[in-house]
């Protein structure tokens, strides 16, 4: 196996370890889970005590104590057999993200232990009907109260909505003096009797992760619900869906595309036509060969930035250029392995109709491709 | 109470590589160099079992393994799941031992851990599959032994109920530590390594012992000398067919089909 990046005898042990996870819990359900569109919650116990639930979060939080890179790694290898358990995963690391960052003593010592030892399951809500990149024009309110916070709206194309018990949700606390949106970041547990699940959405692809409508109405939430300060709501939402949110997509789609290698490989050498395995047609080999450099070189961008983050610099163009080659690439690396397949690409029975589905849909999450290029063409222009 | 358990692992070859195992015409045996290998899955159940026995009583569990340097990955793993301190026996004189000569060379080792409780194994290897090791292993020590375990259930400090599984039922036990215990796959079901264990595995020691580490160890014991069975010739059965047609009318071919049958040295 041609080695893209120097992994060190630990994160090697924890690819080992967390790959017979996925080859234990997750690669006999995950047909279903897609199948049926369920999100399977009673997993996060067991996501806690592998690592994977927290695995960036310091020791003085319950956590490992890891970082990105091996934070990728459980992504990858989880995602390799189900991209929707992928990115309901990805998304628990978000407001464990914002928290450890931005949140009081108080609030990391209340909310993250949980998350880690995957007690509780997190979400984030930004994206509102009017987009997920219109940042700035996000309207659900947050009105100030005595002693608290009453927030109101809707976000919709929310991961984990209805199943998060710890949502960070970012709400417009007011307006500047240019009549801008100042947005705020609050947390609001499960059980609030303003937090209310919207429309379960039907995906065409990464099923097996619930995406619906977070309402809110009339949630009263306390004053120390606040994250930060007033007005952080950017910087706190911005910080985990640019390095953590991104990273978790690109994770997700090298796992797609590693799940692509290994079932063209495989189907090749086991079909026989006319008296040998097709494995044997250069026609195939150039297939095979195409998928695997999309995947070597997903991967290697992906760990390089995450190897980025751990080193405390900022990583969010390393990670936009990342997600948007990785998730455009896991559906050409996808389609190809249909095209392997032949006849049997199409057939439920075979998984990777459903890798070409998690793949589509990996494009529109964390920010479309077109998102990913501005961000990279305005980095260009700024540093070339 | 604390218990000292010593858990016996057994690399074999992953069985999702079986296609690679090739075996060396010389000396009969698998070529390991070049496959990969793992933990034997049956020991990973008797490891669990020693963790929970370990959690619920406290004491340590110690895990040995005889095979190539390599293997120090697998002890890595062990201790990431949880088990306290790794024993490798590696020496080019332990190589070509039949169960015979490992398990002399397994109670040698445990021997001079002064005082162990309980020793674990899993009832085969799914390489080998003699069964033999845990019952030799339990007569070179002097200790009572028990195969196919499938319920272990202590009963006070030093006594456990156990079950053995049988084609047509099951027999219960009363067994008195110390005792050497081969388990089933049903025993219990082994736990996820974590990223937490392994990064504590880094700091737990693994002792790399070669045939002078090990006291009082009989040269004519142990490795290939040491081993009374050697493996036969191995040959691949001819299992080819061919066709033959047969001319004639339908009664005539159906008197040649029995003629041909009955060539075969089959009579009705």
């Amino acid at each position: 196996m041609a080695a893209v990046f120097n992994f060190s005898e630990e994160q090697e042990m924890i690819r080992a370890a967390a790959r017979e996870f996925a080859e234990t819990e997750i690669a006999p359900n995950a047909a279903e889970w897609d199948n049926q569109d369920i999100c399977p919650v009673e997993l996060w116990p067991m996501l806690g005590e592998i690592g994977a639930a927290g695995t960036f979060v310091p020791e003085i939080y319950g956590g490992p104590g890891l970082g990105h890179v091996e934070r990728a790694i459980f992504l990858e290898e989880i995602s390799r057999y189900s991209g929707g358990l992928g990115i309901a995963l990805m998304t628990h690391h978000l407001p464990i993200e914002a928290i450890l960052k931005f949140g009081s003593e108080e609030q990391k010592n209340k909310y993250i232990p949980d998350l880690v030892s995957g007690t509780k399951i997190g979400g984030l809500s930004v994206t509102e009907p009017s987009g997920g990149s219109d940042f700035a024009g996000q309207q659900c309110s947050a009105e100030k109260i005595e002693n608290g916070w009453k927030l109101n709206g809707r976000k919709c194309f929310i991961t984990n909505a209805g199943i998060a018990d710890t949502n960070v949700i970012i709400c417009k606390t007011g307006e500047d003096e240019r009549g801008r949106g100042i947005l705020s970041a609050f947390i609001v547990e499960k059980g609030n009797e303003g937090l209310k699940p919207g429309r379960h959405e039907n995906k065409l692809g990464l099923r097996g992760s619930i995406t619906g409508d977070v309402l809110l109405d009339n949630c009263i939430i306390p004053e120390d619900a606040l994250i930060g300060k007033i007005g952080d709501g950017t910087k706190i939402g911005m910080t985990a869906i640019g390095e953590v949110g991104r990273a978790g997509m690109t994770a997700i789609c090298v796992g797609l595309l590693r799940g692509a290698c290994e079932d063209a490989s495989k189907f090749a050498k086991e079909r026989v036509v006319g008296g040998k395995p097709i494995s044997k047609q250069q026609a195939i080999q150039f297939e095979l060969a195409d998928i695997r450099t999309e995947y070597e070189a997903a991967k290697a961008l992906l760990y390089m930035a995450a190897s980025v983050k751990d080193e405390g610099k900022p990583a969010t163009t390393a990670f936009a250029i990342a997600k948007y080659y990785a998730s455009e690439a896991s559906v050409r690396g996808t389609k190809r392995c249909m095209d392997v397949l032949g006849g049997y690409g199409v057939v439920n029975e075979y998984a990777v109709g459903r890798y070409l589905r998690d793949a589509l849909a990996s494009i529109s999450s964390g920010g479309t491709s077109h998102i990913q290029r501005l961000i990279i063409g305005g980095d260009t222009l700024k540093n070339f | 109470m604390s218990l000292h358990i010593v858990v016996c692992l057994k690399p074999v070859p992953d069985p999702d590589c079986y296609d690679q195992v090739t075996i060396d015409p010389n000396t009969k045996r698998i070529v390991r160099e070049n496959i990969p290998m793992v933990i034997n899955a049956v020991d990973k159940v008797a490891l669990e079992e020693a963790l929970q026995l370990r959690d619920a009583f406290g004491g340590k569990v110690t895990v040995v393994t005889m095979s190539l340097p390599s293997a120090k990955k697998h002890l890595l793993e062990a201790l990431a799941m949880g088990a306290d301190e790794g024993i490798l026996l590696t020496d080019a004189s332990f190589g070509g031992a039949d169960t015979l000569a490992t398990s002399y060379t397994l109670s040698k080792t445990i021997q001079q851990l002064g005082r162990v409780d309980l020793v674990l194994l899993g009832n085969e290897s799914a390489d080998g599959a003699t069964c033999q090791v845990p019952s030799q292993l339990g007569e070179w020590l002097g200790l009572p032994h028990l195969w196919n375990v499938f319920s272990v259930e202590p009963m006070d400090e030093r006594v456990f109920l156990l079950k053995t599984k049988y084609e047509n039922g099951h027999k219960e036990w009363r067994g008195e530590l110390p005792l050497v215990l081969a388990v089933s796959r049903e025993l219990v079901k082994p736990r996820h390594i974590s990223a937490m264990g392994i990064i504590k595995a880094k700091n737990k020691p693994i002792a790399i012992l070669n045939k002078e580490g090990v006291n009082d160890l009989q040269e004519e014991c142990i490795g290939l000398v040491g081993s009374p069975t050697q493996p036969g010739e191995i040959m691949i059965p001819d299992m080819s067919r061919s066709g033959e047609r047969l001319e004639g009318s339908c009664e005539e071919m159906g008197l040649q089909i029995l003629e041909k049958i009955r060539a075969g040295g089959i009579v009705f």
